[in-house]
This record gives C-alpha cells, sequence and structure tokens, in this order.
C-alpha cells in the first residue's frame, strides 16, 4: 500500500494528533490564568475576597451538572460506535442541556455577585476571579455552540465519518472543561474557603 | 449622539493632517495601494489573484507570500530605525532633532514590533512552509486551510499595524507596553488598542500554525525518515513550533488581561486596586524569551543545511546538534527573570536565572563548533549564502558572550535598560536570526522560481550588509558602557555621545545600501532570469529531499512519494547513482485539498473586528467577530474539501515538465552558458 492511497485513511488520525495539541496549548492559557489568579487572589483591596462570597454548595452542584454533561456524552459517543444517530442526538441534547444549565448557574452566581456591588473592577482578587472562571465559561459556551452545530450536521448529513470525527474533537473539548473545571473548583472555591 | 454610536471615538481628529512626515507617509502608502490596483486592473488580474494567490492552500504559495510581507514591513521597520537613528545623531545640547517625543515614542514601539512580529515571524514562517514539506518528502503541511488562515491573520496584523501610523497613532510605551504606562490611565489614547489587536490576532495565526506544523514534522514524513533522519532544519523547526506552542497561549493571556484593564476596568496591572504590574513583566517575557529563541532556531537549521552543502560533508556531530536544539528548547522556560534582574527578586533568585542563562550558551557553542567542524576540511563553495552563515558564525559569537556577560547578575544592574543591552539583542537578532533567514532565502530561492539570483549583487548585499552593522552597533556598546539609556530622544552635549551616534547612523546608512542592493539584486535576477535558470532542479548539489525535484517545485510536490533510509537521502542516493533510472515510474492518484477563500474571509473580518475594538464601535465589532464565526459554521457544512489528482494527469504533467527542461536545456547550450544535462528524476529508490 503506498502512502497516496493511505493519505485519506491516515488523516484522521494525524486530525485528531492535531487536536490534542490545541488541548495542550489551551492547557498552557489556563495554566497561565490560574497561576494569575494565585499571586493576585489575596490582592482584595479592603473588599471581601472569593473566600467570603462564594457559596461551596452552589458550586458543588453545577460541578455535578457538568460532570453529569461529560457522562452522558460519553454515553453519546458509545452510541457513535453502534451507529445509532437518533440516540446520539439524544443524549447530546441532554449533555447540552446539562452544559447550559451549568453556565446558567455560573451566569446567575455572576449576576449575583454583580448586584451585590462585587463587581471585576472591586478589586485585583475579583478581576482574576471573574477572568479565571469566566474564560472557563467561554469555553464551556463555545462548546455549546458547536454541540448545536454538530447536532444540525448530524441530521444533516448522517453519521459520516467526518462527523464522529467531529464528535470525537467536541469529545476532547468537553472532557478537557471538565478537568479545568475540577481544579477551578479546587483552587479556587475549595482552597479559597479555607 | 448618533455618530458615537456609529463611529465610536472614531473621527476626523484622529488624522494627524498637520504633520508633514506622517501624511507623507500616507500619501506613499495610498500610492502604492493605488499603483497595485492599477496594475491590476490594467493586466486583468482580478481572477488570478483570487483563484492562485488569496484562495491558495499550497504551501509553496503561502510562503512566499509570507516572505513578501516581511520584506514588505522589513523596509517599514528600517525606514523607523534610520529616523531614529537620525534623530539621535542630531538632537544634541540645543538642536531637538526633527522628532517630537511622542513621535519618537511611537517609531521606537513600531520598530520593535514591527521587526519582531511582522518581518521576523513572517520570514521565518515563509522559509518553513515552502521548505519544510519538501524536506519531509510531504505533498503538504498537515492542515492546508488552517495554513492559509494562519497567514491571512499574520497580514491583518500588519495592515492595523500600518493603519495606526494614520488613522490614530501606535503604542508610545515600548515593543513590550509595559504597564502601567500601558495602562489607560496614562496611555490614554488608541495606541495600545492598536498593539493589543494587532498582536492578538496575528498570535492566533501563529499558535495554529504552530500546531500545524508539529503535526506535518511527527504524522506526515515519508516512509523510512526517522525522526534522527530528518534533515536539521526539520528538526529546529520542530523544536521551534513546540516553543510557539508552549509560549504563545502565555501571550494571548498577557495581551488579554492588559485589555480586560483597558477596556472593562479591571485591575491586573494597575497601579491601584491590587493591581501587580511586576507580574505583567514576568508573563510578557515567559512569552518572550522563547520567543527568541523561536526566530533563532529555525535559523540555526538554515545555518546546518547551508553549511553542509556547501562544505560537501556530512554535517559535523548531527546527533549533538539535535540535542543542542532540545537542550535549547527545553532550558528557553528557565532563564525570562534575566530580563529584569533589577526587580529585586533578591539574590538567591537572580543567582539561578543567572546561571540557567548561561548554561545555554553552552548547547548553542556546541552547534557553533558543529559548525565550524563541518567546514575543517571541507570542499568550501563561497555562494552568497554561505557567506551569510560565516557572517554569522563571527558576529553571533560577539552576540553571545555580550549576553553571557549580562546574564551576571550584577554586570546587568550596570547595564541594565542600556544601549549595550540594545547593542547586544541586535547583534543577536541581526547577526543570528536575520543573516540565516537571508542565507535561506537565497540558497531555496531557485526551488521556488526556478532561477537562482545574483551572485554578485547578493555578496554586495552580504557586505554591506555586515559592515553596516558592525558600524552601527559597535559605537552602541560603547555608548551603553558610557552609561547612555535606550529610549532617549535627546541628550546633553556634555554626555560626550554624539560622536559615536553619528557613527551609528552611518551605520544604518550602509544597511539601507545593502537593502538597496538585494533589490537591485531581484530586479536583476528576474530581468536575467533565462540565464540563471536551474534546469537540473538541484543547482547547489544538495543533499536533502527537496533538491530531488524540479525547479519550481510542481504543486503536488512529489510525483511519486520517496523512500529514504539514510541521513541526507538525496546526496547518499546520488552518491551510489540511484536517483537516475531508465524505468518507468509508476504514477498514482494524489490526495490534494481544494482551495478556499474562508481563510482569507475570515481574516478580513477579524481585520474588522480588531479596527473597531480599537475605537469602540460596538455594532462594528460585533459584525466582524459574528462574521468570522459564521464564515467558519458555514464552511464546516463544506464536505468537498478535497479532490485526487488523477494518475494520469501526474504522468502528463510530470512529462511535459521534461521536455520542457529538456528544451531549455539545448537553448541554454547553444547560447553558449554551460548547462548540466537534465536527469529523469526517480524518487522512489531514494
Amino acid at each position: 500500500m503506498t502512502h497516496a492511497a493511505t493519505h485519506a485513511d491516515h488523516s484522521d488520525d494525524t486530525d485528531i494528533f492535531g487536536f490534542w495539541i490545541y488541548i495542550l496549548s489551551d492547557c498552557i492559557l489556563f495554566a497561565s490564568l490560574f497561576a494569575v489568579f494565585a499571586v493576585l487572589q489575596s490582592n482584595v483591596y479592603g473588599g471581601p475576597g472569593i473566600k467570603e462570597l462564594s457559596n461551596l454548595s452552589y458550586v458543588l452542584i453545577e460541578t455535578m451538572v457538568l460532570l453529569a454533561s461529560s457522562f452522558t456524552y460519553g454515553l453519546s459517543i458509545l452510541s457513535v460506535y453502534k451507529n445509532a444517530k437518533y440516540r446520539v442526538l439524544f443524549y447530546l441534547g441532554l449533555t447540552f442541556l446539562l452544559g447550559a444549565s451549568f453556565v446558567g448557574m455560573e451566569i446567575n452566581e455572576f449576576t449575583h455577585l454583580f448586584l451585590e456591588g462585587h463587581t471585576w473592577q472591586s478589586s485585583a482578587a475579583l478581576s482574576s476571579f471573574f477572568a479565571l472562571v469566566g474564560t472557563h465559561g467561554l469555553h464551556v459556551s463555545i462548546g455549546l455552540l458547536w454541540m448545536l452545530l454538530l447536532m444540525a450536521q448530524l441530521i444533516t448529513f448522517g453519521m459520516t465519518p467526518v462527523i464522529s470525527r467531529r464528535l470525537t474533537y467536541l469529545g476532547l473539548f468537553w472532557a478537557f472543561l471538565d478537568i479545568i473545571w475540577i481544579f477551578v473548583f479546587t483552587i479556587v472555591y475549595l482552597m479559597g474557603s479555607i | 449622539m448618533m455618530q458615537k454610536i456609529l463611529f465610536g471615538n472614531l473621527t476626523w481628529q484622529a488624522i494627524p493632517f498637520n504633520n508633514p512626515i506622517i501624511m507623507g507617509a500616507a500619501v506613499f502608502m495610498v500610492a502604492i495601494i493605488l499603483l497595485i490596483i492599477g496594475a491590476l486592473f490594467y493586466f486583468k488580474q482580478w481572477k488570478t489573484l483570487w483563484t492562485e494567490w488569496l484562495t491558495t492552500v499550497d504551501h509553496k504559495k503561502i510562503g512566499l507570500m509570507y516572505i513578501i510581507l516581511a520584506f514588505v514591513m522589513l523596509v517599514r521597520g528600517l525606514i523607523d530605525a534610520a529616523m531614529m537613528r537620525l534623530q539621535q545623531a542630531i538632537a544634541v545640547g540645543d538642536s531637538m532633532g526633527y522628532l517630537p517625543p511622542e513621535h519618537y515614542n511611537q517609531i521606537f514601539t513600531a520598530h520593535g514590533v514591527i521587526m519582531i512580529f511582522f518581518m521576523a515571524m513572517p520570514f521565518m514562517f515563509g522559509l518553513i512552509n515552502i521548505v519544510l514539506p519538501l524536506q519531509i518528502g510531504a505533498r503538504d503541511v498537515a492542515f492546508p486551510f488552517l495554513n492559509s488562515l494562519s497567514f491571512w491573520l499574520a497580514v491583518v496584523g500588519a495592515v492595523l499595524l500600518n493603519i495606526s501610523l494614520v488613522i490614530g497613532d501606535f503604542a508610545a510605551t515600548g515593543w513590550l507596553a509595559y504597564p502601567p504606562l500601558s495602562e489607560l490611565a496614562y496611555s490614554p489614547g488608541v495606541g495600545v488598542d492598536y498593539y493589543i489587536m494587532a498582536l492578538q490576532i496575528s498570535g492566533i495565526g501563529t499558535l495554529l500554525s504552530g500546531i500545524n506544523f508539529v503535526v506535518t514534522i511527527l504524522k506526515m514524513r515519508c516512509p523510512g525518515m526517522t525522526l534522527m533522519k530528518m534533515p536539521v532544519f526539520v528538526w529546529t523547526s520542530l523544536c521551534s513550533m513546540i516553543l510557539v506552542i508552549l509560549a504563545f497561549p502565555v501571550l494571548t493571556v498577557t495581551l488579554a488581561l492588559l485589555c480586560f484593564d483597558r477596556y472593562f476596568g479591571m485591575h491586573f496591572f494597575t497601579a491601584d486596586a491590587g493591581g501587580n504590574a511586576m507580574m505583567y513583566i514576568n508573563l510578557i517575557w515567559i512569552w518572550g524569551h522563547p520567543e527568541v529563541y523561536i526566530l533563532i532556531l529555525p535559523a540555526f537549521g538554515i545555518y546546518s543545511e547551508v553549511v553542509a552543502t556547501f562544505s560537501k560533508k556530512y554535517l559535523f556531530g548531527y546527533a549533538t546538534m539535535v540535542w543542542a536544539t532540545a537542550c535549547i528548547t527545553l532550558l528557553a522556560f528557565s532563564v525570562w527573570l534575566h530580563h529584569f534582574f533589577t526587580m529585586g527578586a533578591g539574590a538567591n533568585v537572580n543567582a539561578f536565572f543567572g546561571i540557567a542563562t548561561m548554561v545555554i550558551s553552552v548547547p548553542t557553542g556546541v552547534k557553533v563548533f558543529n559548525w565550524l567542524f563541518t567546514m575543517y576540511r571541507g570542499r568550501i563553495t563561497f555562494t552568497t549564502p554561505m557567506l551569510w552563515t560565516m557572517g554569522f558564525i563571527s558576529t553571533f559569537a560577539i552576540g553571545g558572550m555580550t549576553g553571557v556577560l549580562m546574564a551576571v547578575p550584577a554586570i546587568d544592574y550596570q547595564v541594565h535598560n542600556s544601549l549595550f543591552l540594545i547593542a547586544h539583542f541586535h547583534n543577536a537578532i541581526i547577526g543570528g536570526v536575520l543573516f540565516g533567514y537571508l542565507a535561506g532565502l537565497t540558497y531555496w530561492f531557485p526551488k521556488v522560481f526556478g532561477f537562482k539570483l545574483n551572485e554578485t549583487l547578493g555578496r554586495y548585499a552580504f557586505w554591506s550588509w555586515i559592515i553596516g552593522f558592525y558600524v552601527a552597533f559597535l559605537p552602541v556598546y560603547l555608548l551603553g558602557m558610557m552609561g547612555m539609556t535606550r529610549r532617549l530622544s535627546h541628550y546633553d552635549a556634555a554626555t560626550g555621545w554624539h560622536p559615536f551616534l553619528v557613527v551609528a547612523a552611518i551605520g544604518v546608512l550602509i544597511i539601507c545600501g545593502g537593502v538597496l542592493f538585494q533589490v537591485a539584486q531581484l530586479l536583476v535576477s528576474i530581468k536575467n532570469r533565462a540565464s540563471y535558470r536551474d534546469v537540473t532542479g538541484d543547482p547547489w548539489d544538495g543533499r536533502t529531499l527537496e533538491w530531488s525535484i524540479a525547479s519550481p517545485a510542481p504543486f503536488y510536490n512529489f510525483a511519486i512519494t520517496p523512500h529514504v533510509n539514510s541521513r541526507d537521502a538525496f546526496w547518499q542516493a546520488k552518491q551510489e547513482g540511484s536517483h537516475q533510472s531508465e524505468t518507468k515510474p509508476q504514477y498514482e492518484d494524489i490526495h490534494m485539498p481544494k482551495n478556499t477563500g474562508v481563510g482569507f474571509i475570515i481574516a478580513v473580518f477579524s481585520g474588522i473586528f480588531g479596527f473597531a475594538a480599537v475605537w469602540h464601535i460596538v455594532w462594528l465589532s460585533i459584525v466582524g467577530l459574528a462574521g468570522a464565526i459564521i464564515t467558519v459554521i458555514v464552511r464546516s457544512f463544506n464536505m468537498e474539501v478535497d479532490y485526487y489528482l488523477k494518475a494520469d494527469d501526474v504522468e502528463r504533467m510530470e512529462r511535459e515538465r521534461q521536455s520542457m527542461i529538456t528544451q531549455m536545456a539545448t537553448k541554454a547550450a547553444c547560447c553558449g552558458s554551460v548547462a548540466t544535462q537534465p536527469q529523469i528524476l526517480n524518487t522512489q529508490n531514494i
């Protein structure tokens, strides 16, 4: 078998490897934001820090919702392997609902803080909190938009190799955001409240 | 009110009509744009422009466009440099020079930003694009569409920067925009916003390119090319691209946080509310120091290729070269603090970073000795690429030594932010990075265009550059020792600096002469291209795969995928005579990406977003952002992004080329010039 003939078959492997490298670069992006948070979290400028402002049980529910969404995404990938288009759609829809609830809860938390007068302009500590958690939230929102797009494409094109490759990308992305959230939960909320 | 909604902060006052220098530059830029548009209409080339260039996904064409961008920006950056040198040569004592301080500050900022981001980076990506897939025997990069997107994002960044010259102003903060000076409180204009947008947009392109090339190198090498059989240029590019992937996200975050400070009133680096300006300086150098290696490593690779080819020897110490490159890659992340020893991190921290900095000179020294030993007892031909390489070895050695000098924290306290530093990094970047890229450009030029560059004018250009460099920067070292700090637009006559600055200005003039020689070299070579024609595809008696195919390289690169089983595979094949074959090659269908304008369109929308964000035109920035996202979505519904080039077509094109080459060779032979007999190239056995 020659190289030319295998190029198309191999490209799946190559593309997914490229996506892994993208995730690596996104890891560095979050690492920088975590470092910034670590440096600035105590610079509260006389105001309250995240320690005083966060509600741990609320964030725990948020965490559970996001983790559950990863589980349902896993179920949809299993259905991809079984070529069961409608089951994939069902689980994607479920994942979307869970993800959207997570983003909704986060927006609710942010609005709450804003209405109480704790904004990102209050202090460096709050700036770094909003930037870190907000960047994660933005990633999740982009993931939700992407999920809608893939559901539309799944309906349009059916279970083609291209679509299943894209579902793999989104799966990697979604799991990655879960892992980042675990760090956010631990470093920002849990360690913040010690 | 209506105007505020429609145009944000943009008013007619943004254009400095009363400044003759800026208006002159504006007229010049508009004239060139009109000239290009006029020429496109006159020669009816609009369709070609779109189908052959704006939508191309061919790595060689994208590489060529990168290099054109780099050359245009080189000229702009050089004009900035000449203006600064002229100002410093005359602004002594009572004379205030011809540039007001606020304009002078913008010029030195623009000079740095342009030379690093829009000259050196595009030049590097241009060379990597052109050469790297050919060297690993690949038909294209891993993600051809992303490659075109990366390029157009770089162009948008450069365009935004040049727009800032005429509409509004550019940052007056120095090329890394240190806060709190770059914060809204001290830089209320749009300059820093232009800086942020231009770098963010082009930075995303750079990151995508980094991913693209790492995947290309790791996944698309031809059969038989194991990692330790890759040409050194591929190795150094791999390490450089790994640094891109690890360092550029940090730049993105840093600039984004500065942007949040300026746009949303956050307090990351502000002087009040708990902001920490030193954190910006740490973050920017965690990107900034690896950036230096991102630029220099591919140049090291070019020298390695050139020195082996023109010494007619295998590169001395290939394995140590690879390991030295890997060491530099790793150490690149452990030295950032040496840019601000004076921060006051304490003696132990400074000692750590000082020693780490000195350690990095060890692998670099290994490389220098490898090049010297490659030349030792080699049959050296003194072509222009070789001249650049030899000029580099001596010049870079000086730059390296002054660098190690400054790695000693105690000495650094004396020369920090002085002209000694300026001389050091120009020594490393001109003598190291730029010489390398120019060597590479001359070396690989025939592979892109099918004819060589004029050697005599190339030699003149080289000597002007290297003499100009020493005349311009040796006095700058001395000025640093005399205590002159960087970025001064005026100084006292009693300092005694004036004569040195006059000499430095003369040096820049000589460098300008070098650039003029390069332009002349290009024009003369194009005019006489028939006599410089590279008939064989192997004009330098090269060693690596790119010389095994015709010049200019066909768009599918390799009609037949090569198989290699050694380092310098083409050289070995030539030694064994196995690169020429009488058997008819077996052509196969080739999988190719289709051209697409999507990268260009996304970049245009990003540019609209950037410009609108600079001027706070909310509706337009939404249009730009939404436009870019919708374009991506529309593209994702297009499932026919590739096609197969039929084996018959490949065979026909190869045969046409052969007969054309034979014709040219006969023509050249009867005109009396020396031409090698064309070879029937069969890369299958390499």
